[in-house]
């Protein structure tokens, strides 16, 4: 069971925003945290806290494929990124990572900054202590529950190949 | 199957779209009345484009037609995933063709491939390292990273490209004929969408798939959606691929085509050049498109005649394909678009933008850095000289187009213009090195984002446009159509 406190974003967070470019040569996932959303919200890294939740609105994450985006946010002690919708790569590097990350339309555009949420990666069930409301994210398509129960990406390759 | 409810929404005059949405969405977007039609039929109902105002008919038709037709992008799957027919939505074990990765990226990929247990790549002549992000080093980081990089790749007995035979990748792996068509390439690169203009199904991934693709020769994937784009009439001078794919970004938006394949078609798209296509399905990320897609025809199959190191299958979509939703754009009174800050969606004809006051133009990058680019922006620059203000930069994307434009004169008029002309690399485009931009700095640029902060400074501004669009505006110090300095 998660539970944190939201940081809000809106729609069109792209990895260039997660992280700048300058920090691509980086791959230790808390030094890369330290760069999480410089670029928009250079304070942001001052204010989260671990276990700490994104919650965005539309296609976040889009932009570059670089894995770094996901790496950092991670690194940065964020425990979950619920967003109305992902841009694809993004969702897939989170996935392969096992930073977890939820579809839900309705918790997004109803929860704001500061908001206290307990999140139930199993269930997928959304709630809002602060608002007192509660919600049911998308079910992960089959292959990518097992791909999460495997524990990534990472694992399940190495349970193929060895 | 039982679905095809069809949604259309007039976008503006001559802009129209078919939209087909699930059964359960038909609650979200009621009706007006209902048609049973075919989309082809439904988009030339006379006065629809003239309508002032958004229009939602509903089309609803048993679609038991698909059968065994399919489009461009299910077939290239379908054949390398061993099945005979695939859908939207289908999950499927994808062989693949190509791994392409590079310095920006692939360090990540090498440390997760160790952590998979891998020992050997899965073919070391399919798995390709391009150095071109940050190279040559532009610091002691990128210099340890890509020193990694060389020894594994050593070790492992990759096809290895460094500085001096290295371009940048997306430009170089169709140049050198890696990639060709009906082939499936998977990059650790967004943009690696560019070689479906060879009708490859070329798609970007993050660094753990690419070492999983590296390790296994496969990949899953979610058969895509696609969305047909036609467009329509004759480009007008200084109009090319650029233009195209800016104003269909303004139209569609950045998540426009989520999660779908792009197909480009249309007599526009038949007549366009090779590196105006090249140019397209580079910026289909920047709609969310998983690839971008051209028909293979005469023109593709010259450029790959030369370049091709192995056979190679090329597939067409079937008359009767099925599309998610269709785009035609009537494109003759089309202007050069320039997008500003900072969204690829913010696109608006060149002429809208009075004053806007350059300190840098860049000519470059995956998407514009070939060799019809770079003469796009000679024909501009030839006798003219830079603006005092204006730093102009100009990165021939591989050694090959270098040497051309070095043979055609194009780098002499360039450099008399009072450019500098760069070796080979992603460079200033991500904001690497070759031309970082400071807080308050505006640059016109040829490359595909305008992010905050993409070019350097968070406080930095960039304006996306065609090669000769920047050339020009680097001539007057503000933001010009090309025709009012090479005239038309």
């Amino acid at each position: 069971m998660i539970n944190g406190r939201v940081h809000r974003f809106g729609d069109n967070i792209d990895t260039d925003a997660i992280v700048p470019v300058h920090a691509a040569n980086l791959v230790d996932p808390a030094a890369l945290g330290k760069h999480c959303m410089e670029n928009i919200d250079p304070d942001f890294i001052n204010r989260v806290k671990p276990g700490d939740i994104i919650v965005a609105s539309r296609n976040f994450g889009c932009g570059s494929s670089r894995e770094i985006a996901p790496w950092s946010i991670k690194g940065a002690g964020i425990s979950c990124v619920i967003a109305e919708t992902f841009a694809r790569i993004f969702f897939r590097n989170a996935i392969n990572i096992a930073l977890p990350v939820m579809v839900c339309p309705e918790a997004a555009a109803s929860t704001e900054e500061g908001d206290r949420l307990e999140v139930d990666m199993v269930s997928g069930r959304i709630c809002n202590i602060t608002k007192d409301r509660v919600f049911d994210a998308a079910p992960y398509p089959e292959f990518v529950q097992e791909l999460i129960s495997c524990g990534g990406l990472v694992a399940y390759t190495r349970k193929r190949i060895t | 199957m039982e679905y095809n409810v069809k949604f259309a929404h007039n976008i503006e005059n001559r802009h129209f779209c078919v939209k087909r949405f699930p059964p359960n969405l038909m609650t979200l977007c009621p009706p007006l009345f209902w048609l049973d039609i075919s989309p082809e039929l439904f988009v030339i109902i006379p006065g629809w484009s003239i309508l002032p105002f958004n229009l939602c008919i509903t089309i609803n038709r048993r679609c038991d037609t698909k059968g065994d037709s399919m489009n461009l992008a299910e077939k290239i799957l379908a054949a390398h995933a061993g099945k005979t027919s695939v859908e939207p939505g289908q999950f499927l074990s994808v062989k693949v063709d190509l791994v392409m990765t590079t310095d920006a990226t692939a360090l990540i990929s090498v440390q997760q491939f160790e952590k998979m247990g891998g020992r050997k790549v899965f073919d070391p002549q399919k798995v390709v390292f391009i150095m071109d992000h940050f190279t040559p080093c532009r610091n002691i980081e990128s210099a340890e990273v890509v020193k990694k990089l060389r020894a594994f790749a050593n070790e492992q007995k990759l096809v290895w490209y460094d500085v001096g035979q290295a371009g940048i990748c997306h430009t170089l792996l169709p140049e050198q004929g890696l990639v060709l068509p009906g082939d499936v390439l998977v990059g650790g690169d967004s943009h690696t969408t560019t070689a479906g203009a060879v009708g490859a199904f070329a798609t970007g991934m993050g660094s753990t798939d690419i070492a999983s693709a590296m390790a296994t020769g496969d990949t899953w994937m979610v058969v895509p959606p696609s969305i047909k784009f036609s467009y329509h009439g004759r480009l007008k001078e200084w109009v090319g691929g650029k233009d195209l794919i800016l104003h269909t970004i303004g139209k569609i938006g950045v998540d426009g085509a989520s999660y779908a394949a792009m197909e480009f078609g249309g007599e526009v798209i038949d007549s366009l050049s090779m590196d105006g296509r090249f140019t397209m399905a580079n910026m289909a990320i920047e709609a969310g498109g998983k690839a971008g897609l051209f028909p293979v025809d005469e023109k593709t199959l010259q450029y790959v005649k030369d370049r091709a190191k192995k056979p190679f299958t090329p597939y067409a979509s079937d008359p009767d394909a099925v599309y998610e939703s269709r785009f035609d754009f009537e494109v003759s009174d089309l202007e050069p678009q320039v997008a500003f800050p900072h969204s690829p969606a913010n696109s608006r004809p060149v002429q809208e933008f009075q004053n806007i006051e350059i300190d840098q133009a860049v000519i470059g990058s995956c998407t514009n850095g070939r060799l019809e680019d770079l003469r796009a922006a000679g024909r501009v620059l030839a006798g003219q000289k830079v603006h005092s203000r204006v730093r102009c930069i100009v990165v021939p994307g591989t050694r090959e187009i270098y040497l051309d434009a070095v043979r055609e004169g194009l780098v002499e008029t360039f450099i008399e213009a009072g450019a500098v002309v760069s070796t080979p690399t992603c460079g200033p485009c991500p904001g690497g090195h070759m031309g970082v931009i400071g807080a308050g700095e505006k640059a016109i640029s040829s490359t595909n984002r305008n992010f905050i902060g993409r070019m350097g400074s968070p406080q930095a501004e960039i304006y996306l446009a065609n090669p000769a669009v920047a050339a020009a505006s680097a001539v007057t110090g503000f933001i010009t159509h090309p025709k009012e300095v090479a005239g038309s």
